[in-house]
C-alpha cells in the first residue's frame, strides 16, 4: 500500500483512538486519589510514540514489560495487570 | 474462503459458533488444552477434561462437518502446584493414540515461577520422549518478553527438540522475532483488547515473516470472537491482497505445521 492508501484505510481509525486516549488521561486526572505504577509506564510508553523513526508498536510493548530474567519463587495471582511494577 | 482455527477453546463456546465458523469456510478446528476459569481440584477432574476434547467436542463439531483436533496438557495457571501437575502428565500417554490428538498443548508459562517452569520442562520431556507436536502459550501483558525468552530457553536446551515442531503462541511485535530466529514457529492471536488486532496481524507478516506463521482466536470463555480468523482476511483483502495469499496465511501455512502428525487429516 502507498502511505496515501494506508492513510485511507486507517487515519479516522487512529484519529478516535488518539482522542480516546485524551479522554482515558483526562478522566484518570479529574478522578481524585493517587495514581500508581501503571499509570507511570503508561506516560512512559507514550514517550515512545514521539521518539525514533520505526518499531513504536515493539517499543511501547517493551516499555510495559518485566525486563528481569529470573523466574520468581512463586506465582502468588493468576493475573497480569499489563505494566510491571518496577517501571521508573 | 477456505480457513484453519488452530487454537479455539470450543468447549466453552456455544453450538452456534461453531455453525457460524463452518459458513465461514472453517475447515478444521484444533482446540488446546486450558484453565477452566477456576482450578480443577484433581486428576480425575482433568481425566474428564480430556474425554470432552477427544470424544465429545469431535461429535459436536462434527455436526456441522468441521474436523475437530487438540492438545493435551495441564495449563500454566494451574502449574503452581507441581504434585497435581506430575498426576495429570502421567494420564496424558493414555490419550495420545486417540485420533484427534496432535500433540502437547498449550504448556509454557503464566507468571514466570520456578513451579511454572518445572512443570514445562516435564511437559517438553514427556512431548520429546512421545515424539509430539507441541504448542506453547506465552504470558500475557508484562509478563510476555520475560516468559517468551524462558520458554526458549527450555525448549533449545533439550537436543530432543526440533524447533519447527514447535508453535510459540500469542506472539506480538516485541517477542515474534525472537521466535522466528530460533527456528521455531510464531502464532498470533487476535484478541481485541489483550493480545493483538488483526491489523497489527497483517503489519508483523508485512515487516517479520510470511513463513513460519499462522492466525487464530483463541476463542475462549472471555473476551473473544470465534470469527476472528476471516474477519483478519477482510482485513488482508482490504489491503489489496490476493486470494492466495490470504488462502496462504489462514489455510497453508497451519495446515503445513499440523500435517507434521499424521493425525492432522482435512475431509
Ligand atoms: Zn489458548
Amino acid at each position: 500500500m502507498t502511505r496515501q492508501q494506508v492513510l485511507d484505510l486507517y487515519f479516522i481509525e487512529a484519529r478516535a483512538k488518539l482522542i480516546d486516549l485524551g479522554a482515558f488521561l483526562d478522566r484518570v486526572e479529574r478522578a481524585a486519589g493517587e495514581e500508581d505504577f501503571r499509570m507511570t509506564a503508561f506516560r512512559a510508553a507514550l514517550g515512545e510514540l514521539s521518539q525514533g523513526e520505526t518499531s513504536k508498536a515493539r517499543r511501547v510493548l517493551l516499555s510495559f514489560s518485566d525486563p528481569t530474567t529470573e523466574p520468581i519463587p512463586a506465582a502468588t495471582t493468576k493475573a497480569a495487570c499489563g505494566a510491571w511494577p518496577g517501571t521508573k | 474462503m477456505r480457513y484453519i482455527e488452530p487454537h479455539g477453546h470450543m468447549v466453552s463456546r456455544t453450538t452456534d459458533d461453531y455453525r457460524d465458523m463452518a459458513a465461514a469456510g472453517c475447515a478444521a478446528v484444533c482446540e488446546p488444552a486450558f484453565w477452566a476459569g477456576y482450578d480443577r481440584g484433581s486428576v480425575h477432574g482433568f481425566h474428564d477434561y480430556f474425554c470432552q476434547l477427544t470424544d465429545y467436542e469431535p461429535k459436536r463439531a462434527a455436526k456441522f462437518g468441521l474436523p475437530h483436533f487438540c492438545w493435551l496438557c495441564i495449563n500454566p495457571k494451574e502449574s503452581e502446584d507441581v504434585k497435581l501437575a506430575s498426576e495429570v502428565i502421567a494420564i496424558i500417554p493414555q490419550f495420545l493414540e486417540r485420533p484427534n490428538v496432535l500433540g502437547i498443548g498449550e504448556i509454557g508459562l503464566n507468571k514466570n515461577s520456578r513451579n511454572e517452569m518445572k512443570v514445562l520442562e516435564m511437559h517438553v520431556d514427556l512431548a520429546a520422549r512421545t515424539n509430539q507436536l507441541i504448542l506453547v502459550h506465552t504470558p500475557h501483558l508484562e509478563d510476555k518478553l520475560k516468559g517468551t525468552r524462558l520458554i526458549l530457553d527450555v525448549l533449545k536446551a533439550d537436543q530432543r527438540i526440533r524447533p519447527e515442531r514447535c508453535i510459540i503462541d500469542h506472539v506480538e511485535e516485541h517477542t515474534v522475532q525472537m521466535v522466528l530466529d530460533a527456528g521455531f514457529w510464531a502464532g498470533m492471536t487476535l484478541y481485541p483488547e489483550s493480545k493483538c488486532t488483526a491489523a497489527r496481524a497483517v503489519d508483523m507478516v508485512e515487516m517479520y515473516s510470511r513463513e513460519r506463521i499462522w492466525m487464530n482466536s483463541a476463542c475462549d470463555w472471555g473476551v473473544s470472537v470465534p470469527l476472528a480468523v476471516p474477519y483478519a482476511a477482510l482485513e488482508m483483502r482490504r489491503r489489496g491482497y490476493s486470494a492466495e495469499a490470504i488462502d496462504k496465511l489462514i489455510y497453508q501455512n497451519p495446515a503445513q505445521f499440523l500435517g507434521q502428525t499424521p493425525k492432522f487429516k482435512l475431509a
